[in-house]
């Protein structure tokens, strides 16, 4: 047999003694404040409907209540045939998680939004070729280099930058440590929140980005000239095509 | 003309037109295509159980959950920009299809199918107008769409992964757009696409063997125009496509769109 450790047989021995200290202090009670654990209004609406009190009778067993002559057998002192076990209080063994949100009908609310916007699409991209017509310059040619090459508008800020740094750093370095920081960022952000006035600082440093491309690409497209040397638009003409 | 006794009624074009509906609505063949609840089937009356059944019968409409946030709704708030990269995508396809058959990837036919497409087939010059304009606006729209998700902090938790995908989507788009810049194989087209070739050839370790991969050589060439073409048309597309459907189904395991502020 396994032994029991000494520790735990003293700590069984306080525990039995302060039980039975605490019922002899129970007993000395009123029935209806013995058990805290039911609502007062429950056991008061229990007396009122004539039973006995529950506390009492769980302190007494059902035994010992002796039924009333024609109720059949089993029942309660007032021909009962439920009675109050226990009250679970909301929250104490389930938490409700899901909190109800404001929903509308995707049709028509978001259908609708969408299929307008479509439509405008169509119509916008529509229009625009009718007047403007895609560039199909002179069939290729390898031994006729235009002066200046220029990259598609979204890689003229690259281009640009080859004019700074080395190929290596302007072509592969700084895209490819763009692109790569733009993936981790939402694991480099640890700021939880998405209002828009605890991200001060990221949204200052995302369109101080936002705006170095674009400054980049603008003056790729239009200020660049023959030798991709600086030019200026409204003197020397456009050197871009889309 | 004496008329028979027992002659029908003559029928009114509006009746003749009744039975036809319902004879129709009745057949076997009506019936097998549309599902029940279909509003196809039964009508259309806006009732909350009719809404749903819009969603849920149509397969392109279920990309949808049946009902979306109140606030997700409100143009204000996505200027449709997601929305709107997807119809572009759909709108290139379209046009990308229809060009399909004008054009050969050739160092010697390209340039001249492009020039007879424009000259001789019937919208033949709207189209690759609209090809091409769709294609810049694709990525103008995939990159404001990226500009707004940062903006409203959608990135965050549990958003993050699909974030992830949003850019390896931005930089599909950067390619598809890429490869479409040669075929057309114009001085444009060729000087273009040797600049920023060039830049790939720089990457360390790895970089001239891709290059000479894409090129289909050292120098852009006829195979150069073969190979991207199949990557334009066939190989980028269906990545996108994948990365598109992970992309979708995640703003809707990730619980709908972000918000509201």
């Amino acid at each position: 047999m396994t032994e029991i450790p000494a520790h735990l047989l003293k700590r069984a021995q306080e525990a039995r003694d302060k039980a039975a200290t605490d019922s002899g202090a129970g007993t000395a009670t009123s029935g209806a404040t013995s058990d805290s654990r039911i609502p007062e209004e429950l056991l008061n609406r229990s007396k009122a409907a004539g039973g006995v009190v529950v506390a009492e009778r769980v302190a007494t067993g059902v035994a010992t209540t002796a039924p009333n002559g024609n109720s059949p057998l089993g029942t309660g002192p007032g021909g009962h045939t439920q009675r109050l076990l226990t009250v679970v209080k909301s929250g104490s063994i389930q938490d409700v998680k899901a909190v109800p949100v404001d929903k509308v009908h995707t049709w028509p609310h978001l259908l609708g939004p969408e299929f307008v916007a479509a439509l405008a699409c169509t119509a916008f991209t529509f229009l625009f070729s009718w007047f403007v017509n895609a560039p199909l310059l002179q069939a290729a040619n390898f031994n006729q280099t235009p002066n200046p090459s220029k990259a598609p508008w979204y890689f003229l800020g690259l281009q640009e930058l080859l004019t700074m740094f080395h190929p290596m750093i302007a072509g592969v370095t700084i895209p490819g440590v763009a692109l790569i920081a733009l993936m981790l960022a939402p694991y480099m952000d640890r700021n939880p929140s998405n209002k828009p006035e605890d991200r001060k600082f990221l949204t200052s440093i995302f369109t101080v980005h936002l705006m170095f491309w674009a400054v980049l690409v603008i003056i790729g497209s239009f200020f660049r000239g023959p030798g991709f040397n600086f030019t200026f638009p409204w003197r020397d003409g456009i050197f871009f095509d889309l | 003309m004496a008329l028979t006794i027992d002659e029908q009624p003559k029928l009114t074009p509006k009746e003749r037109a009744t039975k036809l509906n319902q004879s129709l609505k009745g057949s076997q063949a009506w019936n097998s295509i549309f599902r029940p609840g279909s509003i196809f089937r039964k009508g259309y009356t806006d009732s909350p159980r009719n809404r749903s059944y819009v969603i849920m019968n149509s397969v392109l409409y279920h990309l949808h959950p049946v009902k979306v946030k109140r606030h997700a709704v409100k143009v204000s708030y996505t200027l449709c920009l997601g929305g709107l990269s997807f119809f572009l995508f759909i709108l290139l396809t379209v046009t990308g299809i229809f060009l399909m058959f004008f054009y050969r990837p050739t160092a010697t036919n390209a340039w001249q199918d492009i020039q007879s497409l424009q000259t001789s087939v019937t919208f033949g010059l709207m189209v690759r107008n609209m090809h091409r304009w769709g294609a810049h606006l694709m990525v103008l729209s995939v990159f404001l769409h990226m500009a707004r998700v940062f903006y409203h902090g959608a990135y965050k938790a549990p958003r993050e992964f699909n974030w992830v995908i949003g850019v390896i989507l931005l930089t599909l788009t950067l390619l598809l757009s890429f490869t479409g810049y040669l075929l057309p194989w114009d001085q444009l087209a060729l000087w273009a696409v040797t600049v920023g070739t060039n830049m790939m050839g720089y990457s360390p370790v790895i970089g001239s063997q891709v290059r000479f991969v894409l090129l289909g050589g050292v120098e852009i060439g006829a195979e150069t125009l073969l190979r991207w073409y199949v990557l334009h048309v066939l190989l980028f597309p269906f990545i996108t496509v994948i990365f598109l459907a992970v992309h979708f189904w995640r703003v809707r395991k990730d619980g709908g769109i972000s918000g509201p502020l």
